[in-house]
């Protein structure tokens, strides 16, 4: 086990140094930031203390190695737009990325499963039908469409709800988010509802088919001729049957969710990471764009090793395979 | 499901057996049984239909629109934003309304379901001979190639679409031929996933043993004898890749990091209407939308059925 978890790290370092050179030196290629910063009819004098400034006159590899020394001590850059560290800039935003990100995973539980459930329990039923087209189109419409959709009947049409922005946040146990308000809600539960979509489709799916196998099981067959109720032979036996797999497929679309809020996030005008790297890419704001991926990297290795770690300590097969590849 | 489609095929036998029996023993092609078992499913039938349809008014755009619109002689700034079956000035009508720029919104649609498709295509067709040449390099010579590539492709594939994306548009840039090389990058990993898969199962094969007896060189086996068995689940990816390419492009171009203003593809025609969405001008975002939502179910529909007929497992 230390073996495979020792393997397992180095594979993610290596992951992550080479995305940082491919990010890096990818980024240094693109554009030129001084022709944005430096109004066209500044002296040469003025222009050369900006580059100097900002460190843009040394050769790449030394702006690299610079950039690594200042990474591993938590500096990724001064951000060319706003003048203060890409880190701090990032991680402000973090909070509202992540409270929309769990926002999108309870609704996708929350209505995927019991949709899931009628629809398994009940195949034939127009209703389930019903259900299993919805999820077609859930898997199928692009999601920043649905988005402007959903602002278009909500907010515009119906006035029920507000279309852009966080709304007022409240501070608890150290965070600060928009749940922790009754209007917070409000203005989180459309861009929640946006980025889940596909969760919810792919939840049904997942319950749906959960529910359908595990109903010919003799567990199950078994309670019933204990003579259980139908309500405690489905919530008890057969729901946690059928979680394993859901809990385990929702734990890797996470990372699924986080990249995608970057689309919801510029459609509802949310305050957060994915937003702030659409408005450094088209303001070729370099630092902030490659701590960003940097972070992200950081985070999607984190949970692909969760994941494979958990997985080891639930099958040893894993473990095994990994080392005879 | 099939019961309906099943009587109505079996119609014609009824009223002449005997000659359209003959008929089908002597004429049944391959493709004609391919196409038989395709139309089994009314749905994929209709999604064809549609897909036909969405093409064909693409490849004619500039023959059917009323107006070119991008040609500012034909465009008049003074009917902008009119509401779906409003009247120009000049007294044209304009049945799905008019942008922000006057622009008539069907013909914008169809000048932009061009691009989408052409982008989309084109990108998908680049990523189908880089991933499957890839996978089929790897299937056959085993070892460490196949285990770099296998690596670079796993690596790939454990972030999602999205993201990868995002990453190749902020290293590489705004412009059409950015875009397309990194619909290419995010794309080739799952045909080179696809055509290995089934390589492998191939080259065990007692035909490619019998190649190589023969003494054929290692590409002519490759490319003429193995490629051709592994082409059904490299069709079948390359129509569902296609759809996300076509969503992707979309996706980046809404977000103003993929293709320029001056090649508007119904991400773009989307991403003008964004404004004017919350002061009720629904029209200008709602039909690129639609459109784009046809194409993408229409070629996902036509790929779902064709897994199933080229299926040799589900082959009755």
């Amino acid at each position: 086990m230390t073996a495979f978890l020792i393997r397992r790290l180095m594979q993610s370092a290596i992951v992550v140094l080479i995305m940082s050179v491919v990010v890096f030196f990818g980024v240094n290629i693109v554009g030129d930031p001084v022709d944005m910063l430096i109004s066209p009819d500044a002296t040469q004098e003025e222009i050369e203390a900006v580059i100097r400034s900002f460190g843009l006159d040394r050769p790449v590899w030394e702006q690299y190695w610079r950039f690594i020394v200042g990474a591993v001590n938590g500096d990724l850059g001064r951000s060319f737009i706003f003048g203060t560290p890409a880190l701090p800039l990032i991680l402000d935003r973090m909070p509202a990325t992540m409270e929309l990100a769990f926002s999108a995973l309870l609704l996708s539980i929350v209505l995927g499963i019991p949709l899931g459930l009628w629809a398994g329990l009940k195949p034939e039923a127009f209703s389930s039908k019903a259900i299993m087209a919805g999820s077609i189109f859930g898997f199928s419409l692009p999601t920043f469409w649905v988005g402007l959709m959903l602002i278009m009947i909500f907010a515009v049409m119906l006035g029920w709800l507000p279309s852009t922005g966080r709304g007022p946040t409240a501070e608890f146990l150290g965070i600060e988010s928009s749940l922790f308000t009754v209007e917070g809600w409000r203005y989180v539960f459309l861009p929640a509802l946006n980025l889940a979509l596909l969760k919810i489709s792919l939840v049904i799916r997942l319950t749906r088919a959960g529910t359908r196998e595990a109903l010919h099981m003799d567990y199950i067959k078994f309670a019933r001729a204990k003579g259980l109720s139908q309500r405690r032979v489905i919530g008890l036996h057969l729901l946690k049957n059928i979680m394993i797999p859901v809990v385990t497929v929702l734990g890797l679309e996470f990372g699924s969710l986080i990249a995608f809020s970057v689309v919801t996030e510029t459609i509802f005008a949310w305050p957060g990471m994915g937003k702030l790297l659409i408005d450094s890419i088209q303001q070729l704001d370099r630092p902030v764009i490659v701590a960003y991926l940097i972070i992200i990297v950081l985070f999607f290795v984190f949970i692909n090793l969760v994941v494979d770690v958990l997985y080891s300590i639930l099958d040893p097969r894993v473990r095994l395979g990994g080392s005879s590849r | 499901m099939s019961t309906t489609v099943d009587t109505d095929r079996s119609a014609p036998v009824a009223a002449e057996p005997t000659t359209r029996a003959v008929k089908r023993v002597r004429v049944e092609t391959p493709f004609q049984r391919f196409a038989s078992e395709f139309m089994e499913s009314p749905i994929a039938t209709a999604a064809l239909v549609v897909l036909t349809i969405i093409v064909a008014l693409a490849l004619l755009a500039p023959i059917i629109t009323p107006q070119n619109p991008y040609d500012l002689g034909q465009v008049d700034v003074l009917d902008a934003r009119l509401p779906p079956g409003g009247e120009s000035m000049t007294g044209t009508t304009f049945w799905l309304g008019t942008d922000g720029a006057g622009r008539d919104l069907f013909s914008a649609i169809l000048y932009g379901l061009r691009i989408s498709l052409a982008v989309g295509i084109f990108s998908g067709f680049l990523a189908l001979v880089i991933g499957a040449a890839v996978g089929l390099i790897a299937a056959y010579a085993g070892g460490r190639i196949e285990t770099i590539f296998m690596r670079v492709v796993d690596l790939q594939l454990s972030f999602p679409a999205v993201l990868i994306a995002l990453m190749l548009v902020a290293v590489l840039g705004k412009g059409v031929d950015k875009i397309i090389i990194a619909l290419v990058i995010v794309q080739w990993a799952y045909y080179a996933r696809t055509v290995r898969g089934s390589a492998l199962v191939e080259r065990q094969k007692e035909y490619v043993e019998a190649a190589r007896c023969l003494g054929l060189s290692h590409s002519r086996i490759l490319f003429r004898h193995i490629l051709p068995n592994c082409m059904p689940p490299l069709i079948v990816v390359a129509t569902v890749q296609t759809a996300s390419a076509i969503a992707l492009e979309a996706t980046l171009s809404f977000l103003g990091v993929g293709l320029p203003q001056t090649e508007p593809s119904l991400g773009l025609l989307i991403a003008n209407g964004h404004e004017y969405l919350l002061s009720g001008k629904y029209w200008i975002s709602t039909f690129p939308g639609i459109a784009l939502l046809l194409t993408i179910m229409s070629i996902n529909l036509v790929g779902d059925q064709l897994r199933d007929v080229l299926n040799p497992r589900l082959r009755r």
